[in-house]
């Protein structure tokens, strides 16, 4: 028997078993809203491009029955470029929000901290130095990005994070990183300081299966973990003492998520480079939308798929296919919202 | 595991000496928390109080000796297991943003839910009738930014009885609040004690409160606990010159008979407190502290003695006018 009892905003479903599970409604229908809307930009997206597809023709090929012209298309140029930003989205989603909700602060994020400097340090540092094929370039940003998160943790753990301590250093370890890039920049040769430049941007052009599949199985790896994980952070954001109190261990969940963090964050800056701001932007706007106190962590995810692919949708739309990366949309975005969110922190006088 | 042990109380620290880093704040030290009693910690700041309540919850390895719960380790038992039998009102807590009172209190269900356990009707009861214990159930759907300081204070206080523990730390809950809810909050404590029959240990600033309140006393300086027992059996002038360096009377509290320390008068204590109060106040450890304090108790010796005369004087006056208010 399942008996369905109204708790404040949320609905509890409990059977007679003892099993019992919560949700908040306004988040779920926030959860089905996003998931529908990064599907239909995803059937757009793969419709768009020098050789236009209907959204129809587009289903009918994903579902196995299309033109033969098509399903190349679609299956080998257009769908892992767009898995590609859907799960590279997700992550930086996800990981954004982690990051947040552990330092208690929206700054800090990813973006900001310079995790996607150190990622282009990586990167960079292949592209120029070795003249690495792409799969090397992929590794080096993975190491980049891992190398700066450990040094962020080293730097500005002291029991535990917090909130402008770890922003302070963040900010001061991504002008470090970004000086080392200018200069890798300036030693390159023309042809490879302009693949540098590309991928530093951060774009989804040209990413195939082969970028796909180490993305996913990261993601099935990692998105559980969190989620598991995600109740106990919830209790984290009242402060350390009142976790423990309530029994969370306390240090090895926050060192458990922020390394889940700065792998998802990495892998999806080695995947796509650096798309700025969606860690950023995504968990706040999910939080607006939910209006649900916690770390919104599935609104988060989902939020940052949409807007990773709405924003390519959105780049290709106006500026025809692949002229303009997806990357400088996210950026302007993003940074015209930063500036906002400061305003409105200036305002609240929390800075 | 449950090594039959002298003490048969539930919650006792042995010998510990309790460290922030490098800095030792106590050492060989050693309590027990009588069951079913309302144990208030008193003592100068610094004297290792909020120290102690911190180990006692296990929210600070001891470097040396160890804290027992039940009879175990409490760093070795499972942590939801802990919280489960022991809850703790830290002094910092953070209000998440727009979460609501209900919401708040429901949060310390926690250790009793799992992932396929996540709110069961008794969860729902429970955060009700804690809610209700503690007068905020008609705030339940308010924001917990918008409520005063002492509302506050009893939506965290509901929320660690929603954590439904036989035993309850509290660390100086009364901190911030004015006189009125410093009562309220007290009273609240009480009637926990004495209506649920919960084990209650609070850290408290005012001697006068915790004298008042508590069943059990425990007086600590500089690390070590000087003195144990009822209020009325330990609560003296000397008691309270030892720990304090305050010097002053110690009368019966005309409402409830418990002792109430009374300051001496600011003249009579003009000489001899100066050199006291500074070794009062003084911190623990920190060899540049303890050094500065000595200096400064001995150059106030010369004027000691006409001081300790004053105050004597002072103080008959006071006890007279006392007797005269009764």
């Amino acid at each position: 028997m399942t008996t369905t009892v109204k708790a404040m905003r949320t609905r509890s479903v409990r059977t007679r078993g003892g099993l019992s599970l919560r949700l908040d409604v306004r988040a779920s229908a926030v959860v089905v809203g996003l998931l529908l809307a990064a599907l239909g930009a995803s059937i757009v997206l793969i419709g768009t491009g020098d050789f236009p597809i209907g959204a129809g023709d587009v289903l009918k090929t994903l579902l196995g029955d299309g033109e033969a012209g098509q399903e190349f298309i679609v299956r080998e140029l257009r769908l892992p470029r767009v898995l590609v930003g859907l799960l590279v989205g997700a992550a930086l989603g996800l990981g954004g929000a982690l990051f947040q909700t552990v330092s208690r602060n929206p700054l800090g994020s990813p973006d900001v901290l310079g995790l996607g400097q150190g990622a282009t340090a990586g990167a960079l540092v292949m592209i120029v130095l070795f003249s690495g094929s792409a799969a090397a370039v992929t590794v080096g940003a993975l190491a980049g990005g891992l190398a700066t998160g450990f040094a962020i943790y080293l730097l500005a753990w002291k029991r535990g994070v917090h909130g402008y301590r770890l922003v302070l250093v963040g900010v001061g370890v991504s002008a470090i990183v970004t000086a080392v890039n200018g200069y890798l920049i300036t030693k390159a040769d023309l042809v490879d300081a302009a693949r540098a430049v590309v991928w530093m941007t951060g774009s989804l052009s040209g990413r195939d299966w082969t970028q796909v599949w180490p993305l996913l199985g990261l993601s099935a790896v990692l998105v559980p973990l969190v989620l598991g994980n995600a109740r106990a952070l919830r209790m984290m954001e009242m402060g350390d003492d009142v976790s423990y109190a309530l029994g969370v261990r306390v240090e090895r969940v926050r060192l458990l998520l922020m390394v889940a963090a700065v792998l998802l964050t990495a892998s999806a800056t080695a995947a796509a480079g650096p798309v700025g701001f969606v860690a950023l932007t995504a968990p706040q706007l999910a939080r607006r939308l939910t209006r649900s106190p916690g770390p919104n962590l599935v609104p988060s995810l989902c939020m940052g798929a949409t807007l990773l692919i709405v924003a390519d949708w959105a780049s290709q739309r106006a500026f025809g296919a692949d002229q303009l990366p997806v990357g400088v949309v996210t950026g302007i975005l993003g940074g015209v919202y930063l500036l906002w969110l400061l305003v409105m922190e200036r305002r609240a006088g929390r800075i | 595991m449950n090594d039959k042990r002298s003490t048969v109380n539930r919650l006792s620290a042995e010998n510990v000496t309790l460290a922030y880093d490098q800095r030792v704040i106590a050492e060989q030290l050693s309590v027990e928390i009588p069951d079913n009693s309302f144990t208030v910690i008193v003592g100068p700041n610094a004297c290792g109080k909020s120290t102690l309540l911190r180990a006692l919850s296990r929210m600070l390895k001891p470097s040396e000796g160890r804290v027992l719960l039940d009879g175990q380790v409490i760093q070795s038992m499972p942590a939801k297991k802990v919280a489960r039998t022991l809850g703790l009102l830290p002094q910092s807590s953070i209000a998440p943003d727009g979460i609501t009172v209900g919401d708040l209190v429901g949060r310390g269900r926690y250790p009793h839910q799992g992932l396929l356990r996540q709110w069961s009707a008794e969860d729902e009861r429970v955060v009700r009738e804690s809610m209700e214990s503690t007068g905020v159930a008609e705030l339940a759907d308010r924001y917990v930014d918008e409520l005063s300081g002492g509302q506050r204070q009893r939506v965290w206080i509901a929320m660690a009885l929603a954590q439904q523990t036989p035993l309850l730390l509290l660390d100086e809950p009364t901190t911030y609040l004015d006189i009125q809810h410093q009562i309220d909050v007290l009273d609240l404590c009480a009637e926990l004690h004495e209506e649920q029959g919960r084990t209650l240990v609070a850290v408290l600033h005012d001697l006068n409160h915790a004298a008042r309140y508590a069943t059990h006393l425990i007086a600590m300086r500089d690390g070590k606990v000087i003195a144990e027992g009822a209020p009325g059996d330990i609560v003296t002038a000397e008691l309270v010159e030892e720990a304090f360096g305050l010097r002053c009377q110690v009368i019966d509290d005309p409402e409830t008979g418990t002792p109430l320390v009374v300051p001496a008068a600011r003249k009579a204590r003009a000489g001899a407190a100066r050199g006291s109060g500074a070794t009062g106040a003084a911190e623990p450890a920190g060899g540049t502290d303890a050094a500065e304090s000595a200096e400064s108790a001995e150059s106030d010796e010369s004027v000691n003695s006409s001081g300790i005369e004053a105050g004597d004087a002072v103080g008959a006056a006071a006890k007279a006018a006392a007797k005269e208010g009764s």
